[in-house]
């Protein structure tokens, strides 16, 4: 954190090819059980070919990007927009890079893409960079 | 069928009050392959200055009123077709960290409805501002629901 400066990118986070399995757990876990995300059936119903990954799955991958860069007390804000679907089997990889720093508090610009190019979520963080906080 | 703005701005969403329960942070951090120790075995939460297991960045967003009965009912009363709904946007502005054992209270309602493409997608923003028992407050969280409207050509 000592070396932060604008264009300063956070160690990437690959992982891995999301499952059914993941799916299933996720919507337990985090609380949507809407059946698009879970149910083959239910996802074919609403014109799709197979069920895909919660946006909220994916949040919680770029969650861990920052939890893994700095404790979570210093996330002050966090947002982003779904900009396309993650399919089942897609595999995210969740990057950041700093793009102001201003009174302590380091604004980072961050993407999860899949292994294909296409980028599913765009998003920002502020994060608090002050030294007394440490 | 565009939803009334006005009617939206004003209308009431009964609030929802949680227990965050360690075991479901457990579960939670062990699905998103969330591995830091902190998030799930209290000693070294409170080794690292927690005062519990701290709730992890996002698991306040949408998902969690999800599982409420009828969690679309307000989306329902505007006259939106459930089946026509995607996630749009998402976002937290965080005051304090929460904990396993705080009992939380989601105070809801629509702040804005805009439309996008021409009038083929309409957003909904719902506001959810998160208190914890004792007043404090502990989050602001905004979520932007998109509405197709696929009988406009964008």
């Amino acid at each position: 954190m000592t070396d932060l400066a604008v264009g300063t990118e956070l160690p990437p986070l690959e992982i891995e090819p999301i499952s059914r399995r993941t799916l299933a757990l996720f919507a337990g876990a985090s609380g949507d059980h809407q059946p698009v995300h879970i149910d083959i059936d239910a996802a074919k119903a609403r014109g799709r070919d197979d069920v895909f990954a919660h946006g909220m799955l994916s949040l919680a991958y770029l969650g861990r990007l920052l939890t893994n860069w700095v404790p979570q007390e210093r996330i002050r804000s966090y947002r982003a927009r779904f900009v396309a679907i993650t399919p089942v089997h897609g595999k995210p990889t969740c990057t950041g890079r700093v793009t102001a720093i201003e009174a302590g508090m380091a604004t980072v610009e961050l993407t999860v893409t899949l292994a294909d190019g296409t980028t599913t979520v765009r998003g920002e963080a502020v994060v608090d960079i002050r030294k007394e906080q440490l | 069928m565009y939803i009334d703005r006005d009617k939206a701005l004003r209308l009431e969403i009964a609030p929802i009050t949680m227990d965050i329960e360690r075991g479901r942070l457990r579960f939670f951090a062990e699905t998103i392959g969330l591995t830091d120790p902190i998030y799930s075995d209290v000693d070294a939460a409170k080794a690292a200055g927690h005062r519990d297991l701290p709730v992890p960045p996002t698991f306040l967003g949408n998902s969690l009123e999800l599982e409420q009965p009828e969690p679309l009912s307000w989306l329902a009363a505007l006259g939106v077709d459930l089946q026509s709904t995607t996630h749009g946007e998402q976002s937290f502005v965080y005051h304090t960290m929460a904990y396993a054992g705080d009992r939380l209270t989601f105070h809801r309602r629509i702040v804005d409805v805009y439309l996008k493409k021409n009038g083929a997608l309409e957003f909904v923003v719902k506001r959810t501002d998160i208190t914890r028992d004792d007043g404090e407050p502990v989050a602001e969280v905004l979520c932007a629901i998109g509405v197709k409207h696929p009988e406009v050509v964008a």
